[in-house]
């Protein structure tokens, strides 16, 4: 047994869920996002706080000598079913997972503490879209400062400290004040991405950038499949109650059988989107066959979001073509998805040198 | 209860006294089943010991590192998986006696005679009729087609129509059919693949004695629904390590032949790889939550997954050999014993997957089985409730 992904929930998983969901259900509903993301601040700040010094939920991956939960993998990726399921716009995948597991890799003890508190909000400098192992933009190190400028860098706009790679080889703490960090027009209003120029900004080193940003992206991308997960239950949980209520042609439109067909293919493939994101979840808390898990996790997880989402709008018709209709968020959310800590199409380049399968 | 040191405990003790060096396969088989494990979860004197089920892998553990023989249940796979279950929730004592240990040992093989010409995804529109006769046997006249195993079958689990005035769910008994007899008539039925895996069988004044009647008459749509529920567990029973399927024998071709690799193949290869390993961990996910005593509805999925997986990974298959994939083993005719697609060359297998979306349920009824009872969308308009059969069109 020992060597086989445990990949059912256990009670204190589904406690945590149904905590993380109350919450939600009270303090993120669809309109409420709607609202948030057209203003100035479209990160919600205040479920953040309850999220994090209320429930300690960013601290689930620090240990506990580090003021943290000392929890796993497993328990941050059920808080991000939840996340996605409610296209939450907060920095939980981007604080308390990819900053946090940079930090663990650099065993930056002062600044973890403060990231798993929540009252310090973390963001790696590195763009959403770069996969675990590819090449990334760095920063110039020159004269005790550094220098350049990086681009989609998401929660940049709402991190207290940047994590920064640079030239000389090591990652740096740089303070958000010492940086000019400038929104960018992103297609998803949940989890927007923003510029980060420096110039001559003082940072704090912290270790060798290479294994940390791996680690950290790899984290990510694997986790990022359980938000995926909860974003296309959403959509199929919600297509098929308004399915079931709207009527054209003198019947419910959920019972012609074309659309019956449509969505119970979309269930068979959230249903394989939950074994394998719980399978990566599980690598990830147990070390064994992580690589493998989170490649084949993000291979498939993008696109059954994406299908999720442009199902969900078709089939609502054209209400789901107005603002007013929270399933553009989930769409935007799962585009970008797509291309977050790499592409499908990247993570099966990575398996093809790890199954050997190799290219011609 | 039984627990697992008992068991451990009881099978070394069978292994005692029957080393299986020394003693025939057929009279270890039949003491193992005496022992009570042959299925575990089975009640006393039935094969089992009324243990749980998830034990079972304890003595299959034990006699596999002992080297003792298995019934090799894929070959009486119908009866293990379909015909048993069946038995045992509706049989009488004297039928569970007289058919669970020869099915079991595979001394006797099972076939199922549900299937029709008029009547396959609409199951419950069979046509073959028994009737009863002044000296209480039942006389059955019909046919029936996609038999498994027929040709090598000892004894059939068949659905008959019984009362023609009733709607269709409703006037049908299920029987165990003895295949010996004078009126049954078996024909191989040729395939696409060239074999004749499937038969038609021919039901002429066969007689039935009341006594290998399962469940009451009339009740056999609710019996059937056991052997049908039985089928689709059997699926997602099963443990499979990665690359276990289909996929297995192309990612070797692809290992081993680098000359046949193209830009093209590979990104469809490497898709479907995922799309299997994906797959498996949704088997095996299934498969804990039935351990954990929580089964979920994921398991009415799988069927559909792999029956598109197979096909579009053996179409692949036949498209990376190239010239090769021009070429098919043997087309002449013959009677397999099971299916076994491993052993066999890439153009049978992408003709047998054709199989996979229609046989045990059409990929598009199973489709509707979904949307309708775990998504709970309104069903098809339906015009032949509440009609007596009779009265239906054919």
């Amino acid at each position: 047994m020992s060597t086989q992904p445990d990949l059912l929930y256990s009670e204190e998983e589904d406690a945590l869920r149904a905590a993380v969901r109350d919450l939600l259900a009270d303090r993120c509903d669809p309109a409420g996002v709607i609202a948030r993301v057209e203003s100035d601040t479209p990160h919600d700040i205040p479920l953040w706080k309850a999220l994090t010094e209320g429930m300690g939920l960013a601290g689930l991956l620090v240990p506990e000598e580090l003021d943290g939960q000392g929890a796993t993998h497993r328990e941050v990726a059920v808080v991000l079913e939840e996340l996605g399921r409610a296209v939450a716009p907060v920095p939980y995948l981007t604080s308390a997972v990819v900053a946090t597991e940079a930090l663990l890799e650099c065993g930056a003890d002062d600044l973890l503490s403060r990231l798993a508190s929540g009252t310090t909000i973390g963001a790696l400098a590195v763009s959403l879209s770069v996969p675990a192992g590819s090449a990334y933009s760095v920063v110039r190190f020159e004269d005790g400062g550094l220098h350049g400028e990086l681009t989609g860098i998401a929660d940049a706009s709402v991190a207290d400290v940047l994590l920064v790679p640079a030239d000389d080889g090591g990652l740096y703490a740089v303070e958000a004040a010492a940086a000019t960090v400038t929104p960018q027009v992103s297609l998803d209003l949940t989890r927007p991405v923003a510029k980060v120029v420096l110039d001559g900004a003082p940072g704090h080193l912290l270790g060798d950038a290479e294994p940390a940003v791996r680690r950290a992206l790899r984290a990510g991308a694997g986790l990022l499949a359980s938000e995926q997960l909860g974003l296309a239950e959403w959509t199929l949980t919600e297509t098929v109650r308004y399915l079931k209520e709207r009527k054209q042609f003198n019947r419910p439109v959920g019972g012609f059988q074309a659309l019956k067909h449509r969505l119970a293919q979309l269930w068979l493939e959230v249903v394989n989107l939950r074994a394998a994101a719980r399978n990566a979840a599980d690598a990830l808390a147990n070390g064994a066959d992580a690589e493998v898990a989170v490649a084949v996790a993000q291979a498939y997880a993008a696109p059954v979001a994406v299908h999720a989402a442009e199902e969900a709008l078709q089939l609502h018709g054209g209400i789901g073509m107005t603002w007013e209709h929270p399933v553009h968020l989930y769409l935007k959310r799962a585009k970008a998805d797509s291309i977050a800590y790499g592409t499908a199409g990247a993570h099966r380049e990575a398996l093809a040198e790890l199954v050997d399968l190799r290219a011609p | 209860m039984t627990d697992a040191a008992e068991l451990t405990r009881l099978t070394r003790e069978l292994l005692a006294a029957h080393p299986p060096a020394d003693t025939d396969r057929l009279d270890f088989l039949k003491a193992r089943f005496d022992a009570g494990l042959a299925w575990v979860h089975y009640p006393e004197g039935l094969g089992g010991l009324g243990a749980p089920r998830a034990l079972q892998v304890v003595v299959d553990a034990e006699l596999q590192a002992a080297g003792a023989p298995d019934n090799d249940p894929r070959r009486i796979g119908i009866g293990l998986g379909m015909a048993a279950p069946t038995i045992l929730g509706f049989g009488t004592e004297e039928q569970k006696r007289k058919f669970l240990r020869p099915l079991w040992v595979g001394e006797e093989v099972w076939c199922q005679l549900f299937s029709e010409p008029g009547a396959g995804s609409d199951l419950a529109a069979l046509g073959t009729r028994a009737v009863r006769s002044e000296g209480g046997d039942w006389i059955v006249n019909g046919q029936k087609v996609w038999t498994s195993s027929a040709h090598l079958a000892r004894w059939a689990i068949l659905i008959a129509r019984t009362d023609p005035d009733l709607p269709k769910h409703k006037g049908i008994t299920y029987f165990l059919c003895d295949m010996t007899d004078p009126g049954v008539e078996v024909r191989p039925l040729r395939q696409v693949t060239g074999e004749a895996e499937f038969n038609e069988v021919f039901l002429t004044d066969v007689r039935i004695p009341d006594a290998h009647r399962l469940g009451e008459v009339g009740d056999g749509w609710r019996v059937a629904q056991t052997t049908l529920n039985n089928e689709r567990v059997a699926i997602g029973g099963m443990r499979i390590p990665r690359e276990g399927g289909m996929i297995g024998p192309v990612a070797e071709t692809w290992r081993e032949r680098p000359e046949l690799r193209t830009h093209d193949l590979h990104q469809r290869l490497l898709k479907l790889w995922v799309e299997a390993e994906v797959a498996r961990l949704t088997g095996e996910r299934t498969r804990q939550q039935l351990v954990a005593g929580q089964p979920g509805p994921e398991g009415s999925g799988l069927k559909l997954s792999f029956a598109r997986l197979n096909q579009e990974i053996s179409g692949l298959e036949v498209e990376l050999l190239g010239e090769e994939g021009l070429l098919y083993e043997d087309w002449t005719m013959r009677r397999p014993e099971l299916v076994d697609f491993v052993g066999r060359d890439a153009g049978y297998r992408y003709l047998r997957s054709k199989g996979n979306s229609i046989e045990g349920g059409t990929s598009e009824v199973l489709l509707n089985i979904v949307a309708e009872r775990v998504l709970g969308l309104p069903s098809e308009p339906r015009t032949d409730k509440d009609v007596a059969w009779k009265d239906l069109a054919r």
